[in-house]
């Protein structure tokens, strides 16, 4: 017990390989649908083949029949099974309308894929067979897709709310200042953009096992969920089910970018149906019902107007946009636009600010988080009108943004919004990101080229994001009327054997927790990460939890984890200086072992005092045994990651298609704790956005009628769309938390729609203003070609 | 119908109904859920095993269609130690998974690809990899991961 | 995604295949099933019996007999792709054989399967219409020869008859003057517009996607007989023809992209 630690490095900032591999390299993995549970009945879920019908009838004679079969239930046959309806956690205004909404429809359909009916089976194609054999009568009612059209209340979705609007939230700090602004401006951009509707499509379909215990009443939920902690809650409170007999377990999940942040009627009906058969109840999505059943991200119309002076500085930025809710409210729904409320001015210093959102109801899937949240739709609509504002200006899109950066001396900077952007060096950071890109031999090769008569058409786009991420501070949600915190927790322990147990609040779904948090705590603890072992995305192992979305995960929950890392060590330090008979302050601590400064010889390894702590036979007085910390870490500001993105294009002006020739980001996400991991996922965030750009539209027919539900016509890209990504980066590290880290989860997917988009209207703008909307498919861009020529 | 198969070097018999799917087959029938599903249409390749050394899609199979035939899947990658194979390493390696659930599709596809190609460069990996889809890293190390295990077994 | 229950045979000649479905109307063939069992899990498709030709190994072959090459209808597209006598003798085959989905469903599917299901959005249908193919099927009476530029009637729908088995496709062989251009948005994905053009004496220009079969450019082909330029003859591809709208093209882009591929191929005959 006395042997010295060898000195360990730090490991925070190296390239640590994920210890998350091995298994799923192996197929040892186990994703939800893996398990195996003896005796499970499997759903199937009857939907709504319309966007909006009234449901007249439901026969379910044939599939009750059918073999295999258990039970098949209606709405009516499950009223008495809720305590509550589906929870929506963010009434955004205090008089947000929103219909009703229960697991099962009753009356009417709302959107293709409501679910209207279950079959309870023995086996999953026995369910599937059954669910082709419940005999629904609907009368197909005129539908709602268009938002405007919505908004015009022509035909009202919910009759009961009256209107197809849900809500109307403003921010305008600055009434005077906004109106002086665009009053007295030199000039004025005022554009419109779509953002479309998007599938999120993780690879791994939803996927929810409920096992109730033998006895006492308990039941385990397993759910390729980013949100077990959450969940459990929900689940507890519309189940009608005391929150303490569920144990909510997300196994290995296979990708969510917030589909899976969510609480569904899938996962409440095994619940319910567990109870009532007294067996394990099981369900996996098949894509179809993904694609329809499974939230959308996106979906929006957007108007943004910018006034500047004549020096084209910004004066005021005004944005009005409309948000689709689909259907109904799900989780956040409704709160999805506010999260890039206060960014749509970007990274750009402007006096006054003024932002509205109408969110309305359309007869599609309820919309709801999706991989940058609010925050990509802001940065699409600023990056996106500050190119058309230096058209306007008459100056290059790199100068315009130059001339209105926040300022670095102004940080932390006050927002107009009323935000405090924690940190940054915007123009360092573009400087550093056009000199990697070449950007002065970008813009010679175009002109060469133009001048060459050629046909493909090089373009370059910039796009410059600031993101708010680290949600949240808990009060500062409480103003939004969220209604959870924003907190993480986490506990460690340092067990007799110097073995590290982290618990974390955090659910990853390939983000790499199991691997950065034994980082964090091993560094700090100058021991090796490999003696250090984290569990998570069990509500029985980590009680408390807030969960992974919002690139909240490292700012939050690996500070949490810093946190009670130092508290473990505090103790550790207390018993230490007892056991070598000095003062606290008298101690130093590295690389696992104690010491007394100014005698080297008194020296004591950390793996001691967790043995002492262990066997309390030599503890100071008063001093509790074993080695073991909390804490629930709320951040006091958001964290603000930016960075510089430039797109390079080739567009064939003779079909319209546009080749991503190159793509470069130089992100600033504070430290980086692995770098291997933040790159990452920089690259799957960009692969998403550029998917925006140029592939990927939830596209409805005129009745609700989603047409891209299989991933043959939703156009996920695949390798051979994309090119290999370039990546620098600067750090400006947050002060907002100890790791002076920010986040990078979603800022790939922020950054990147608005570059691919701004190259392609500059391969194209020696032909007149360019006119497209996302995704740019080839017919699009030959389109607006066209209409340069008419 | 009875179908006898080779799966990972061992033979297996099962009675099974004509319209199951090689990938059912395997996933329920031989427990090995390694192997996933993540599509209805054929297009994303997570279910892809090698079918006589040659990359498939599962999901489009019927099992009683590889009645005879030697399937090689994700579990019978690493060597009997559990040693991982090169691709699998260099998966690791190269931060070529996020999520995890494309990956045994990936890393058959990417196998089948380097023993059919001698000289791979970054086109034709990306070419090569059409048929299967990830949505966690943007394919960028995924691409690295398959050079370098072409090398290495190239080598 | 489960198909609907079916029966399941295994033929192991085609005098047997022909045996096993006669006389049972719901019954099909399934060769690679790479177009049978996608349409069977979203049950679009429900056949009753299974006949499982994959079998019949005879089926599988590349034989280079002078002027043409004569290629097994189960052989498989990545055995087309990489055949050495294609490759030198018939290297648009082998070239479009290597377009078809993805590596893997190159692996399953045959060539037989892709012709005999006759989809206007498949590559290989529309290649050996412009290379003139003969078809060589065989029925409960015997073999008999299908030109392909008589084989493609409607929305997949052949001159097959339901008894008859696909069994051999015929080529000309040194074409040297070819020309294969596929659109698309994915690498994996089918065609949006496709055109394969065949210089043999006359040229012969054919399309992919632009109808509910493979089509001749009729228009193109009329012109460049009567020796108009390139252009003019491509600003003709889609004379007579009604293509699709879809999610990927309106009719009018569709007709543009049969002009500007068409332009492609027949400045790439050279
Ligand atoms: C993901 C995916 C992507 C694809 N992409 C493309 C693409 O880009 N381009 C393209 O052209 N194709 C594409 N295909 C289709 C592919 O080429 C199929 O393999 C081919 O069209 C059918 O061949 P098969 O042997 O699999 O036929 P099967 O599916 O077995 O049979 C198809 C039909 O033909 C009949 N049939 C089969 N063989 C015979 C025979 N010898 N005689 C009589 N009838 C017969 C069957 O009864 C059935 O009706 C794709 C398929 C998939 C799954
Ligand atoms: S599950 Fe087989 S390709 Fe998607
Ligand atoms: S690693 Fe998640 S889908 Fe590829």
């Amino acid at each position: 017990m006395t042997t010295v630690q060898d000195a360990v490095p730090g490991v925070i900032g190296t390239r640590v390989l994920r210890r998350e591999d091995p298994e799923l390299l192996t197929g040892e993995g186990r994703f939800t649908d893996d398990l195996k549970i003896p005796a499970a009945l499997w759903l199937g879920v009857v939907r709504s083949p319309f966007g909006r019908a009234k449901i007249l009838s439901i026969d379910t004679s044939a599939a009750k029949a059918a073999p295999g079969v258990v039970a098949v239930y209606t709405a009516t046959d499950l009223q008495s099974e809720w305590a509550g309806p589906i929870p929506s956690a963010w009434q955004v205004t205090p008089d947000m309308k929103s219909p009703a909404h229960y697991p099962l429809a009753s009356g009417s359909a709302n959107y293709v894929g409501d679910p209207v009916a279950v079959v309870v089976a023995n086996s999953p194609k026995e369910a599937a067979d059954a669910v082709g054999m419940v005999d629904v009568e609907y009368e197909q009612l005129p539908a709602v897709v268009d938002l405007e059209d919505a908004l015009s209340d022509r035909v009202v979705i919910h009759s009961e709310l009256g209107t197809n609007v849900s809500y109307v939230w403003e921010l305008n700090p600055n009434p005077d200042g906004i109106k002086t602004a665009f009053d007295n401006a030199a000039y004025v951009v005022k554009e419109r953009y779509i953002q479309q509707r998007l599938i999120p499509a993780a690879m791994e379909p939803r996927s929810v096992a409920v096992v109730p215990s033998p006895m006492g009443g308990d039941y385990t939920v397993y759910s390729a969920t980013q949100i077990p902690h959450i969940l459990k809650v929900m689940l507890g409170l519309t189940v009608g089910i005391s929150e303490s007999k569920i144990r909510v377990i997300a196994p290995a999940v296979g990708g969510g970018f917030g589909s899976k942040l969510d609480v569904y009627p899938e996962e409440l009906l095994c619940l319910a149906l567990a109870r009532k058969h007294r067996l394990p109840v099981r369900w996996t999505e098949e894509r179809s019902e993904n694609s329809q059943a499974t939230i959308q991200g996106r979906g929006q119309v957007q108007w943004i107007e910018l006034a500047a002076d004549a020096n084209g500085k910004l004066t005021g930025v005004r944005a009005d946009i409309i948000a689709d809710m689909g259907g109904y409210q799900q989780l956040i729904t409704a709160g999805v636009p506010l999260l890039g409320a206060f960014l749509y001015h970007g990274v750009y210093d402007t006096p006054a600010y003024a932002f509205k959102c109408t969110g309305v109801y359309t007869n599609k899937t309820p919309t709801d988080a999706y991989r940058g949240a609010g925050r990509p739709e802001a940065t699409y609509a600023i990056e996106r009108a500050m190119d058309a504002l230096a058209v306007k200006v008459g100056v290059d899109t790199v100068e315009i943004r130059r001339r209105n950066f926040i300022p670095t001396e102004s940080f932390p900077y006050n927002s107009p919004a009323g935000l405090v952007f924690d940190s940054g060096d915007y123009a360092a950071n573009f400087t550093q990101g056009l000199n990697f890109a070449g950007y002065d031999a970008l813009r010679k090769k175009q002109a060469e080229m133009r001048a060459s008569g050629s046909k493909k058409h090089l373009g370059i786009g910039i796009s410059f994001f600031v993101e708010m991420c680290g949600l949240a501070p808990s009060r500062v949600l409480a103003s939004l009327n969220y209604s959870a915190g924003g907190w993480e927790s986490a506990t460690v322990r340092i067990l007799p054997t110097c073995k590290v147990q982290v618990v974390t609040g955090t659910a990853p779904h390939g983000q790499g927790h199991e691997t950065s948090w034994a980082m964090i705590a091993a560094d700090k603890l100058g021991i090796s990460p490999d003696d250090v072992e984290v569990l998570h995305s069990d509500t029985a192992i980590s009680p408390f939890g807030l969960d992974t979305y919002g690139s909240r995960s490292l700012s939050v929950g690996g500070t949490a984890v810093y946190i009670a890392t130092e508290r473990v060590l505090d103790k550790a330090r207390k018993i230490a200086a007892h056991l070598l008979e000095a003062s606290e302050e008298d101690l130093d601590y590295a690389g696992g072992n104690f010491s007394v400064k100014g005698s080297p010889e008194k020296v004591l390894p950390l793996a001691a005092v967790a043995f002492e702590s262990f066997t309390a036979h030599n503890l100071p007085d008063g001093m509790e045994p074993n080695l073991e910390a909390s804490t629930s870490w709320d951040p006091p500001n958001f964290t603000f990651p930016y960075g510089t993105h430039i797109a390079v294009v080739e567009v064939d002006e003779d079909t319209g298609k546009v080749d991503l020739v190159r793509y470069v980001a130089v992100d600033d996400c504070g430290n980086r704790i692995n770098p291997l991991i933040v790159e990452g996922q920089v690259h799957g965030g960009l692969a998403q956005g550029i998917g925006q750009a140029l592939f990927e539209e939830a596209v409805y027919d005129e009745t609700g009628n989603l047409l891209t539900a299989t991933l043959a016509d939703y156009l996920v890209p695949s390798a051979a769309e994309l090119p290999s990504f370039e990546l620098d980066h600067t750090v400006t590290p947050s002060p907002t938390n100890p790791l002076g880290v920010k986040g990078i989860g979603e800022a790939g997917a922020i950054a990147s729609p608005p570059a691919v988009m701004n190259a392609i209207v500059d391969a194209l703008s020696h032909f007149g203003k360019i006119n497209i909307d996302m995704p740019a498919s080839p017919e699009k861009v030959w389109k607006a070609i066209q209409a340069t020529k008419a | 119908m009875k179908v006898t198969l080779t799966v990972n070097g061992k033979q297996v018999s099962r009675d099974v109904e004509p319209r199951t799917l090689l990938v059912h087959f395997i996933r329920e029938d031989l427990s090995l859920t390694g192997t996933n599903v993540g599509c209805d249409t054929s297009s994303c390749g997570a279910c892809t095993i090698l079918m006589g050394g040659e990359s498939v899609k599962s999901c489009t199979v019927l099992a009683v269609q590889a009645d005879g035939a030697e399937i090689t899947t994700i579990e019978g990658m690493a060597s009997a130690d559990g040693t991982m194979n090169a691709v699998q390493r260099a998966f690791q390696e190269n931060h070529g998974l996020q999520c995890g659930y494309c990956t045994p599709g990936m890393v058959m596809a990417s196998y089948s690809l380097i023993k059919e190609n001698s000289n791979l460069d970054e086109a034709a990996v990306r070419e090569g990899l059409e048929g299967n889809l990830c949505r966690c890293t943007g394919y960028h190390n995924i691409v690295k991961a398959v050079l370098a295990a072409a090398s290495e077994m190239g080598a | 995604m489960y198909p609907a229950s079916f029966e399941y045979l295994r033929a192991l000649s085609v005098a047997e295949a022909i045996s096993m479905v006669s006389n049972n109307e719901d019954a099909k063939f399934i060769a690679g099933g790479h177009s049978l069992i996608p349409l069977m899990k979203l049950r679009l498709a429900t056949p009753s019996t299974l006949v499982d030709i994959g079998r019949i190994g005879s089926l599988s072959y590349v034989k280079d007999e002078g002027s043409q090459i004569a290629i097994g209808a189960l052989t498989r597209h990545r055995d087309i792709e990489i055949s050495d006598v294609l490759r030198s003798k018939a290297p648009m085959l082998a070239h479009v054989a290597g377009m078809v989905g993805d590596p893997s469903v190159r692996h399953r599917g045959t060539i037989g399967g892709s012709i005999a299901h006759g989809d206007g959005a498949s590559d290989l249908p529309a290649a050996v219409l412009a290379l003139d193919a003969v078809l060589v099927v065989e029925g409960p009476s015997g073999r008999r020869e299908i030109k392909a530029t008589d084989f493609f009637k409607g929305f997949l729908e052949t001159a097959l008859g339901a008894d008859e088995v696909l069994v051999e496709i015929r080529v000309p062989s040194d074409i040297k003057a070819w020309s294969y251009q596929k659109f698309n948005r994915r690498a994996q994905d089918w065609a949006i517009v496709g055109v394969a053009a065949v210089r043999n004496g006359t040229t012969r220009v054919s399309l992919v996607n632009m109808g509910a079969t493979p089509l001749r450019a009729t228009g193109t082909e009329a012109a460049l007989a009567s020796g108009a330029s390139l252009d003019d003859a491509a600003l003709r591809a889609d004379e007579g023809i009604d293509p699709p709208a879809d999610l990927n093209a309106s009719v009018e882009y569709r007709r543009h992209l049969a002009h500007v591929l068409t332009k492609r191929a027949l400045s790439e005959l050279g």
